[in-house]
């Protein structure tokens, strides 16, 4: 497997939310992914950038369009060096939410993803990878 | 090393026509254009092919197969194999195409190096290395070009088999066939949805008269769809409940969430006709005869 | 900063989200809809979303808050063209949106309005016979 492309872009903002979407949809349209594909990497690229900048305090999404054998796929990593999350276990559970009303939207999107990895540890910020092939 | 690499280019070029000559008559004899899948002039273009590509490979570093110079060979082997799944050739046949080359090969190593046994067996051993790997390469690339195919049929049959049938005016019915795994459902699901917004209605009807077994998996993809359904504004109706599946339902405690479920297809027709404001009246004459 | 329209028709408030959301903008329409239901009295809500191409939790917890902040205020919402890619992905994401009414197209989202507030009227008629 290797690297096609690759950029890191900033999560600090609102705005830069609604770029994530943009970006990872025109991504997602030039490696040929399926209509629903699409909508689930960029539904699962919105939460985890939200909760990036929400929870966070802001960080980075790198992108990379990914290969192996043939197959075209598409990885996002949202890292950021805020607070991090003390349970993860719990924060992956189905309806877990925290502050405001406001669901985590882990666990949802996790299941709009082939791959999904997180890192996380109070004080030692979060980074969350996700991939979806073709 | 480096000496040894230089004179197998230097040998594809001297013999190059008579190589491609014994090596195709080398393929027929071992059947390759036997029933007529390929033809004698085909052959005869790969092989030329192979070795011309071979001979500017072989130029550079012969130990390294996954180096620049080997790309174009490589490639050119890819194609080869795939071109030969599609005229349904076996892997073997397709490795043998390869194979079938060492002979005429160290037949002209034996002219060169005969004098010398030490030059002749280093060189032998590096011929025969060099050719196992174009060889193991050309059978990976068959396999994948193999199960792309496979996939694609795949595909084609999920599309085929769950067809979305109308059934009234705004009443569509989807009757579901065979066992419902995760990649069917997501199909089955988009197919339905694209129809329901193409035709604007608002009634779908799930048939799984033909679905053998309900678990809790097949539950859960089956509320799925009806929510999905719903979100979009339609409404949604499981019809095909045998009493097996609703004893299975009722013992896995899957919540239907108020989804109306009918024994038969006729039922649930019904009472979408009913819910759309349909009424259906039989003419008194016509029942008479 | 930029607002998301809100037409009036007639008794209807009739909003059409056409632009990808910042977060901002959605709480924006949230607050521009209460408070333009209380001024026109305005009995019906139709939320037409058959141009977004992506509903996320956070549009999707506006849209129900939205509804059920209607009904408060006792006007009806129906939300109505939503695209089946959205859906299946808001499915799998976990969001049903239960109690919000859906409606396959503006015609049958302004049907489905007319009747809830043609029964409350028929209702109060009776009421007070």
């Amino acid at each position: 497997m290797f690297v096609a492309k690759s950029e890191t872009l900033p999560v600090r903002t609102e705005q830069d939310i609604v770029v994530v979407r943009q970006t990872v949809r025109k991504l997602a349209q030039k490696a040929s992914f399926s209509l629903v594909d699409q909508t689930k990497i960029v539904t699962a690229a919105s939460e985890l950038a939200r909760n990036t900048v929400v929870h966070g305090g802001g960080g980075s999404m790198q992108w990379e369009v990914i290969q192996d054998g043939g197959r075209t796929g598409l990885r996002l990593t949202f890292e950021d060096q805020g607070p991090g999350i003390s349970n993860l276990e719990f924060a992956m559970m189905d309806g877990w939410t925290t502050g405001a009303g406001l669901g985590m939207g882990l666990s949802g999107s996790k299941r709009l993803v082939n791959e999904f990895e997180i890192f996380s540890e109070p004080n030692k910020g979060t980074r969350v990878t996700i991939a979806r092939w073709k | 090393m480096a000496i040894v690499q230089s004179q197998i280019a230097d040998i594809l070029k001297k013999y190059e026509d008579d190589l491609v000559a014994e090596w195709v008559r080398e393929l027929k004899a071992s059947g390759s254009g036997k029933e007529s899948r390929i033809s004698e002039t085909e052959l005869f273009a790969q092989a030329k092919e192979f070795i011309s590509l071979l001979q500017k490979a072989a130029q550079g570093d012969g130990q390294n197969t996954n180096g620049p110079e080997w790309r174009a060979i490589t490639n050119f082997l890819s194609e080869v194999s795939k071109s030969r799944v599609m005229q349904g050739f076996a892997s073997d046949e397709t490795a043998t195409f390869i194979f079938s080359f060492k002979k005429p090969l160290f037949a002209r190593l034996r002219t060169e190096f005969g004098h010398d046994a030490d030059a002749l067996a280093d060189e032998t051993w590096l011929t025969t290395e060099l050719l196992d790997k174009m060889g193991l390469l050309t059978v990976r690339a068959f396999q994948r070009a193999r199960e792309e195919v496979i996939n694609r049929q795949q595909e084609e049959l999920l599309e085929l088999s769950t067809p979305v049938v109308k059934l009234w005016s705004g009443i569509l019915a989807l009757p579901m066939i065979g066992t419902l795994d995760s990649a069917r459902t997501q199909i089955v699901m988009e197919s339905l949805l694209q129809s329901i917004v193409e035709t604007g209605s608002e009634t779908a009807i799930i048939d799984i008269t033909g679905v053998p077994t309900v678990d809790t998996l097949v539950a859960q993809h089956l509320l799925k769809t009806v929510t999905a359904i719903r979100l979009m504004g339609a409404d949604c109706i499981i019809s095909g409940v045998r009493p097996q599946i609703a004893q299975t339902i009722v013992h896995l405690g899957v919540d239907l969430q108020g989804v109306t479920t009918k024994a038969t297809l006729a039922d649930a027709l019904a009472i979408a006709l009913k819910r759309s404001g349909f009424v259906i009246t039989r003419d008194a004459v016509a029942k008479r005869s | 900063m930029d607002r998301i329209p809100i037409l009036r028709m007639g008794e209807f408030l009739l909003v059409t989200i056409q632009v990808d959301m910042h977060d901002q903008l959605a709480v924006s329409l949230q607050d521009d809809l209460t408070a333009k239901i209380v001024k026109t009295g305005a009995k019906g809500v139709l939320i037409d979303i058959s141009a977004l191409e992506m509903v996320d939790s956070f549009i999707g917890r506006m849209i129900a808050n939205i509804s059920s902040m209607s009904s408060v205020l006792d006007a009806h919402t129906v939300v109505v063209g939503m695209q089946p890619a959205v859906a299946i992905t808001l499915v799998e994401l976990g969001l049903s949106l239960r109690g919000v009414t859906t409606a396959l197209s503006v015609d049958r989202g302004m049907h489905l309005l007319r009747r809830a507030m043609g029964g409350e009227e028929a209702a109060d008629v009776r009421g007070q016979e």
